[in-house]
């Protein structure tokens, strides 16, 4: 047990009135305290397993109608709601047993996006518990948590953790007296940003390589080792318990109607105070980058903030004020994804900022459809020769050509996932694209974000 | 069937698995056969088994070398090409050696907006290696860039082996994480 952390941690988990009505703390109880890990304080301090014991007393489905009422959408990016998510799994019948998986997805490893280490850091039983009733609810037989491998320490943490809650009896066999066995298996994946995507990380925990499949079959119908499975991201998973605690019509009250509960939003990049913040759906973007993480780091102005994760399209000043909800940023042209503020100032060379974007996403293409696999590269490349001031003025003709070409053409959206940086960037910024090709050098004239050892 | 013969002077690799470095370890351990038995166990298919069972394969063997991988084939009863293409597709298996102290630092967009690109450069200059070129002459260091470590908050973040990770890293920070790993505070990698 070696890689349990036990210098301080330098993240910031709070603000001013966190944990009133108004900013309730479903998900980041003890964030920050090292010792708030263990099965006696989450039972002790945070209502542990009071939500489980509930659910096991109800039947199976009317805990999915619960996450129905609470209308809460899936954390990890694409904001599907969790409750239909789940009620799409089969049922047994007198003709047909099933053997169904819960999959719980922990390869968090869009840039931007740290939340669900926090969670598995300081409060793994909340998602083990949350694991627990989202069994219960569709009558699974195994859960899988698919850990992303740099993660080893966090690993070491949840599967101490999961020995707990199998000697307090909430694992194994006959759960609680209902007949019910279930238990729950850690696979630590190897590196893959692409095992994020959910038939990926299916295929990658069969000890494949993460490939996107082909849909249909859904997860639903064929998924883990050829089973109905449901794949849900940590944060979704974590937040089952305070759903089940408070009962899903008075989750649905906070947030925005359509856009319920609260949501970790991890800000990053120049400001002064990045961190975690949880705060209820449709909180304007503003606040949270000016108010709570403190604005500018550098005194600058801000240039650009991605609202969802990298691959999320770059909002510019004109839409700062978008509130954070599922449906508002995709209706101003961007996506919620998964929670990730990154905050550039006026500095900022958005040409090195879209090129480190895009070597990531031709760095992590999984290499099955040509449009990602080619496009991403080629975008690379003639991004590099703009940087790099060998850039001509067509080449910003050929990027917007390439981009409808990439994007909704691939398995998975790791295609259009780089095609959006890239066509925002070239719409809002575009006189830096320019500048480079005939000044041959930034505009910004901010430090550089690209090494001159890099390599993969 | 006639077959076209290679030219017999070239020293071209015929198969790209030829040019991965060969390690001397060739066997898995007795221990090691009976934790990969109980991995596979574990899981409905034992196929499940090859992502750990080749992490093992780096622990033992020091890296993912060929014979590794055949040996993590052979292990599960598994054929030996797709182990080698689960390999090569993920980045964590390291197919070359590595340093006792294999420092991985993300310069993906968060980091690289407080300073990651500059701190690569330190770290190649502190340690005398490049990323992706072996371990030092001592075998002390080796380096990688990798992409986003989920520490996007208290960037740059540097990871040590693959348990360690330090977080804010600035110079100073980065002499002393060398300096722990020098005195041994750290477990040196595949121990």
């Amino acid at each position: 047990m070696a890689a349990i952390r036990t210098k301080h941690d330098p993240q910031l988990y709070t603000f001013p009135g966190f944990g009133s009505d108004k900013y309730p703390n479903l998900m980041l109880r003890g964030a920050g305290d090292l010792d708030n890990w263990p099965l006696k304080v989450y039972e002790q301090k945070h209502e542990g397993y009071v939500a489980m014991k509930q659910a096991l007393k109800m039947e199976p489905v009317a805990v999915v109608e619960e996450m129905k009422t609470s209308g809460i959408r899936g954390r990890g990016g694409a904001g599907f709601p969790a409750g239909l998510k789940w009620s799409f799994m089969p049922k047994d019948t007198p003709e047909r047993k099933f053997t169904r998986y819960l999959v719980c997805n922990g390869d968090e490893g869009e840039p931007g996006t740290f939340k669900d280490r926090a969670i598995l850091e300081y409060n793994p039983h909340q998602l083990i518990e949350g694991m627990i009733i989202g069994g219960w609810a569709m009558q699974c037989a195994m859960g899988y948590i698919y850990i992303r491998g740099e993660f080893l320490w966090l690993i070491e943490k949840l599967e101490a953790a999961i020995q707990q809650a199998r000697d307090a009896g909430y694992l194994g066999k006959n759960i609680l007296g209902t007949g019910w066995d279930y238990d729950l298996l850690v696979y630590r994946g190897a590196g893959a940003y692409i095992c994020g995507e959910e038939t990926a990380l299916l295929n990658s925990l069969e000890g494949r390589r993460g490939e996107p499949r082909v849909k249909p079959p859904f997860p639903a119908a064929k998924g883990a080792f050829g089973q109905p499975t449901t794949v849900n991201n940590v944060e979704t998973l974590a937040a089952v318990p305070p759903i089940l605690r408070m009962g899903g019509a008075e989750y649905s009250k906070l947030g925005t109607p359509k856009n319920t509960g609260t949501r970790i939003f991890g800000v990053s990049g120049h400001v002064k105070r990045p961190g975690l913040f949880e705060l209820p759906l449709g909180t304007p973007m503003d606040f949270v980058v000016n108010e709570l993480a403190g604005g500018s780091s550098t005194g600058r102005k801000i240039k650009a903030i991605i609202p969802g994760g990298a691959s999320a399209p770059m909002f510019d000043e004109k839409d700062f004020d978008c509130p954070l909800d599922f449906d508002t940023v995709k209706a101003r042209g961007s996506m919620a994804g998964s929670g990730g503020l990154i905050v550039m100032d006026e500095d900022t060379c958005m040409v090195q900022a879209t090129l480190r974007l895009i070597k990531f996403y031709a760095h992590e293409s999984c290499g099955q459809c040509t449009p990602c696999r080619e496009g991403c590269n080629w975008m690379e490349m003639i991004l590099y020769r703009i940087e790099h001031g060998e850039g001509r003025m067509a080449d910003l003709d050929l990027l917007t050509s390439l981009t409808p070409r990439i994007a909704l053409r691939t398995l998975c959206p790791l295609g259009d996932a780089a095609c959006g940086p890239m066509d925002s960037a070239l719409q809002k910024f575009r006189h830096e694209f320019e500048h480079h090709i005939t000044h041959k050098t930034c505009y910004a004239t901010g430090s550089r974000l690209l090494s001159t050892v890099g390599a993969h | 069937m006639n077959h076209p013969q290679p030219p017999e002077t070239s020293n071209e690799p015929l198969a790209p698995g030829q040019r991965l470095p060969e390690s001397e370890r060739k066997e898995f351990s007795p221990e090691a056969l009976v934790e990969i038995q109980a991995i596979m166990a574990k899981f409905p298919d034992k196929l499940a088994a090859t992502l750990p069972a080749l992490y093992i394969a780096q622990r033992e063997f020091g890296f993912v070398s060929l014979s590794a991988m055949k040996a993590v084939a052979r292990a599960i009863g598994i054929p030996e090409g797709h182990v080698f293409g689960v390999a090569t597709f993920y980045t964590m298996y390291q197919k070359a050696p590595v340093g006792q102290f294999h420092l991985q630092v993300c310069t993906n967009i968060s980091c690289a907006l407080r300073g990651a690109a500059q701190l690569l450069e330190k770290v190649c200059e502190k340690t005398g290696v490049k990323p992706g070129h072996g371990p030092s002459p001592d075998g002390l260091w080796s380096v990688e860039e990798v992409e986003c470590l989920a520490g996007c908050g208290v960037g740059p973040c540097v990871q040590v082996n693959q348990d360690v990770y330090d977080e804010l890293v600035d110079e100073k920070k980065l002499i002393e994480v060398m300096e722990a790993c020098k005195r041994g505070e750290y477990r040196p990698w595949a121990k």
